[in-house]
């Protein structure tokens, strides 16, 4: 008999009208939901429209990729971020040295040798340093390098103070990508009598590898951003300083910083046009990461 | 289920299971290599090891060298430390306390919370359940482009363009809303609107990329059974959200929004650029001026040079990283339950 019942088609009655509350209901959640993003997108055209409208015009004069503000006066339109644009880059690379290398074996003992109370307690303390803000960063090395030590303003105080902001980044994105590695291929490599070190820097690190750049990429573009460290721990310069163990060296966020109070004309296009040139940095970084890890992702198959 | 299997499908966090197996498998190896000794396994083990240990290392430093700077200054501080919104650092004598630096991080920082845990909630539900699939990935990395505009961009943004654009609002909230101690007249014009205000609304501008991120990760993974049971008893959309997705999500979001509150706390650039400065206390209103701990800190930068005032603010950031370590404790012990649980 209810097989009968069954075989029957489905009639209109059998599904029973949503009543108009609940109908209601459902449409005002899909409107609130899809309103809460084009809320958000708000502020990011708004944003970005306005450092392309007032900044492009810095970026396609010629000097501004070239020459650094040596000899520029505030009010004059001329020179450019040379200088600044070394800075990031030499004062981010610098970090990444440092950083990447720890992050990646602190990554590989959480997973695969810690246990125990040592790697509970460094798994809180990488998510403690990530949380930590970068004026706690900058101050940290600003007691121990230039109070205790002694030491003098530099780029390299500077990276060492990326260096606490990026390490907790990059130990992360390591962390997964390491676990993602098949489980198979490390017995694979225990069964043919590999010594556990050796199946790690040979089997595991190359699987996890593409991986472990995109995160690291991504950790270098957070850490181009960071403004705090380099307001406690180096000077303003105008002109270009390789040198990062010595002297004031500029770099983009602090180039702005400055430019800021410069309320002339040629310093708001500064200020816009350095910020443009920021944000492409950075996502010229967050590219090269997505390109990466497109092209080469774990095969977990 | 292959092991394979098991290893991937395990969300982050509950891998001390896989842990203790390989270690076990480590072990017996040990065991077995202990008569050749091989010396690769040690020398990686104890390299692996001691870059774990640096990480810990690192942060016994950060409170321990912050403390010892801290302590002198804090002992020559002629006036109490907590309660006290002066913060006077020249002229030999020091009188220093964090009162309003307290109050204007805590209220920009929950202003901003407020205004981005909603929104956030909403783009992480939009993404992983409303959008049309083929769109989603795109809209993820619009949001995730605001996470590419770095602070100080934010800051320049918010005081040249946002600041003076909701002045008005902020006037009309003033003026409808006066009466209530978190709108009623600041300690700073509200002219270029340069007050925990403006400073709230850009800070949850850069909150909501955080917040958003983990949140989806959270909410992509409600167990499908779930959702198409719930489908399958009639259950409209919103009603298998809120019945399987909401419950499911629930503590990963709050983590996330507390991640967001310790980044807020911390957030400076921004915050300095914003800001007014304020000649007199806080009166615990959004259109106050002052500074929070980091802009605080950051704004004196220049000057240090003298120990004792050095310390001063030394103990002002000691304050904020046991602030954010709280907080990022606090969110660390909500998202864990839920983890194990999975």
């Amino acid at each position: 008999m209810t097989t009968t019942e069954l075989e029957r088609p489905a009639r209109p009655p059998v599904f029973h009208h949503l009543s108009t509350g609940r109908k209601a209901r459902n449409h005002l959640a899909t409107v609130l939901v899809s309103l809460a993003f084009l809320i958000a997108l708000v502020p990011l055209v708004w944003l970005l429209a306005t450092v392309v409208i007032k900044g492009w015009r810095a970026l396609v004069s010629p000097d501004w990729f070239t020459h650094s503000l040596k000899g520029v006066l505030p009010d004059q339109f001329a020179g450019g971020i040379y200088h600044a644009l070394y800075g990031s880059l030499a004062q981010a690379l610098v970090c990444a040295v440092i950083a990447v290398p720890i992050g990646i074996l602190a990554a590989i003992y959480l997973v695969e040798y810690g246990r125990g109370w040592l790697a509970r307690l460094t798994t809180f303390m990488v998510d403690i340093l990530s949380g930590v803000p970068s004026i706690v960063a900058a101050l940290f090395i600003f007691a121990l390098w230039i109070s205790t030590f002694g030491l003098e303003q530099s780029a390299f105080a500077v990276s060492l103070a990326l260096v606490l902001l990026m390490l907790p980044v990059v130990v992360r994105s390591c962390e997964e990508m390491l676990r993602l590695v098949p489980q198979e291929l490390r017995e694979a490599s225990y069964a043919l009598g590999i010594p556990k070190w050796k199946t790690i820097v040979r089997v595991v690190l190359p699987t996890a590898l593409s991986g472990i750049v995109t995160g690291s990429m991504l950790a270098l573009a957070r850490v181009l951003g960071e403004t705090a460290p380099v307001l406690v721990l180096v000077g303003y310069s105008q002109s270009i300083n390789f040198n990062i163990f010595d002297g004031n060296m500029t770099s983009l966020p602090l180039f702005i910083y400055n430019q800021f109070t410069n309320p002339t004309a040629a310093g708001q296009l500064r200020i816009w046009g350095a910020a443009l040139t920021l944000i492409l940095l950075v996502m010229l970084f967050n590219l090269i990461a997505t390109v990466i890890s497109r092209f080469s992702a774990i095969k977990t198959k | 289920m292959s092991m394979k299997d098991e290893v991937v499908s395990r969300p982050a966090g509950q891998e001390r299971e896989t842990g203790s197996m390989m270690g076990g498998m480590g072990e017996q190896e040990q065991e077995r290599g202990e008569r050749p000794k091989r010396v690769g396994d040690r020398v990686f083990r104890y390299l692996t090891t001691t870059s774990g240990l640096v990480i810990v290392v690192a942060i016994v430093l950060i409170g321990f060298f912050l403390l010892i700077k801290a302590v002198p200054s804090l002992l020559a501080d002629s006036t109490n430390f907590l309660t006290d919104w002066r913060f006077d650092t020249t002229g030999g004598k020091l009188a220093f306390g964090i009162r309003d630096m307290l109050v204007v991080t805590v209220l920009s920082s929950l202003l901003a919370l407020v205004l981005a845990m909603p929104i956030s909630l909403g783009i992480a539900l939009f993404l992983t359940q409303y959008a049309p699939r083929s769109l989603a990935r795109g809209f993820g990395y619009l949001v995730d482009l605001l996470a590419a505009v770095p602070s100080v961009v934010f800051g320049l943004w918010g005081v040249l363009v946002l600041g003076p654009a909701i002045e008005p609002v902020q006037r009309a909230l003033n003026a409808g809303l006066g009466w209530f101690p978190l709108f009623s007249d600041g300690n700073v014009s509200l002219a270029g609107g340069g007050n925990i205000f403006t400073a709230g609304v850009v800070l949850a501008v850069m909150l909501l990329p955080i917040i958003t991120s983990v949140t989806r990760e959270v909410f992509r993974q409600t167990p499908v059974n779930q959702i198409e049971g719930a489908l399958a008893l009639g259950a409209t959309k919103w009603e298998m959200v809120r019945t399987t997705v909401l419950p499911f999500g629930k503590s990963g979001f709050i983590a996330a929004s507390m991640l967001g509150l310790g980044r807020a706390l911390g957030e400076t650039i921004a915050v300095l650029m914003i800001l007014h400065t304020a000649t007199s206390p806080s009166g615990f209103s959004f259109f106050d001026g002052g500074s929070t701990f980091a802009s605080k800190i950051a704004s004196a930068a220049s000057e240090f040079s003298e120990p004792l005032p050095t310390g001063a603010f030394i103990a002002a950031g000691l304050v904020l990283f046991l602030l954010t370590f709280v907080v990022n404790a606090i969110a660390r012990s909500i998202a864990k339950p839920k983890k194990e649980k999975a």
